[in-house]
């Protein structure tokens, strides 16, 4: 019982840093809790039908239909977080502004909240289905298996959920000022992390076949799969062995996030209507 | 219009990455075959060439799911009850590469070696 409790909780560890994560960036947003709990529910639901569907996902396009599907919701969400930074870049002041004075703050502020409530049902998606598949086997195999599955998947669950609560209530400390630059970066580490998995996917279903050398080996130190090491594999995309094709796409999505986010900081309104005030 | 723009620009950074992919998937053809049976890796060890891509098929003959898994070759793959799976790893080093089924990992312990 013990076992498949830690199980499900290292599947819903992962979700749950990003959600705390999420939950700190949208901090006095309207809106926020209705977009992260439809995201999180979304999640649940198509992880169900994922898991139902395992079996045919999986014999898709020659057999590499697990790891297609897996690296195209990790891009989804690379994407995603890249256009929620580069929004925030150029609609935070504003957004900070008018925070108090709702509507229009809170309909710009929502499609942000979209981006990020994506790449929230996707993170569910991900790890809900494996706990699924996991759970369902044990309620096929074993006797009194409803005892164990709901423990280890209630129990999973709500120290997930911990998590979560407690990576929000430590990022919430810093001052506001210092906030959302602190989960701009976070956030910006958690999609080039999430592009280096995306490659390893693509390289073990034999569509990436360059970069495949592994780089250095931080096993003895800190392996990816002890609980710190998995929890900063979320939060800036350690991992004990990465490839060349991984370093690339790390450096490349935070590169490219950087780019994106100035030069939409440049684009701003209010950068542009200071600039106007200033010459006035 | 900027909104358009900055869309298609993350898509643009995503999408970046496709250039390293290769257009016709590289498949070794003798994979190298694992049973799962009873939770148990049959063989416990199999060998394979060092310094080259290698293709593991992953033959599951019980009626649950198990998750094929190894930190060390970096993969990480679900096999359905009564399934196959195939991954592709490598190039390894010389040397031992444990993997394990991670949803009955008590007995599911397997490793590659590389030589």
């Amino acid at each position: 019982m013990l076992a498949s409790l830690i199980i499900v909780f290292r599947e819903v560890l992962e979700a749950g840093l990003i959600v705390g994560i999420v939950l700190a960036a949208t901090q006095g947003v309207a809106g926020r809790g209705r977009w992260i709990a439809l995201g999180i529910v979304g999640g649940i639901v198509g992880s169900c039908v994922v898991a139902a569907f395992a079996d045919g996902i999986s014999s898709l396009f020659a057999d590499t239909g697990q790891e297609l599907f897996n690296a195209t919701v990790l891009l989804i969400a690379v994407v995603m977080l890249a256009w929620h930074n580069a929004w925030m870049a150029q609609h935070g002041r504003e957004l900070a502004r008018d925070m108090k004075a709702v509507g229009h703050a809170v309909r710009s502020g929502e499609k942000s909240l979209a981006a990020l409530a994506i790449v929230i049902g996707v993170a569910v998606l991900r790890e809900g289905s494996e706990i699924v598949l996991f759970l369902t086997g044990i309620l096929a195999s074993e006797e009194g298996g409803i005892a164990t599955v709901a423990a280890g998947g209630l129990g999973g669950v709500a120290l997930g959920g911990l998590v979560s609560v407690l990576l929000y209530a430590g990022l919430v400390q810093i001052p506001t000022r210092h906030l959302f630059a602190t989960t701009t970066w976070l956030l910006t580490l958690l999609a080039a992390g999430m592009a280096a998995t995306a490659v390893n996917f693509l390289a073990q279903g034999g569509m990436l076949n360059a970069g495949g050398t592994v780089l250095w080996d931080s096993s003895a130190i800190l392996r990816d799969n002890s609980l710190i090491g998995q929890a900063l594999h979320v939060l800036v995309g350690y991992t004990d062995r990465p490839t060349e094709a991984q370093l690339i796409a790390y450096v490349g999505v935070v590169a490219g996030i950087l780019l994106l986010t100035r030069w939409a900081a440049g684009n701003s309104p209010s950068n542009r209507s200071r600039v106007a005030s200033a010459a006035e | 219009m900027r909104r358009v723009s900055l869309l298609s620009a993350a898509c643009a950074i995503a999408m970046s990455g496709a250039v390293f992919l290769n257009a016709a998937p590289v498949r070794a053809d003798d994979a190298i075959t694992i049973v799962i049976k009873d939770h148990k890796f049959e063989p416990a060890e199999v060998k394979v060439p060092a310094n080259k891509r290698v293709t593991l098929l992953v033959d599951n003959q019980d009626a649950t799911s198990e998750e094929f898994e190894s930190g060390e070759m970096k993969v990480e793959k679900i096999v359905g009850g009564r399934k196959q799976i195939k991954v592709m790893v490598g190039p390894l080093k010389p040397g031992r590469y444990p993997f394990f089924g991670e949803f009955h990992e008590a007995t599911a312990q397997g490793a590659v070696i590389a030589e």
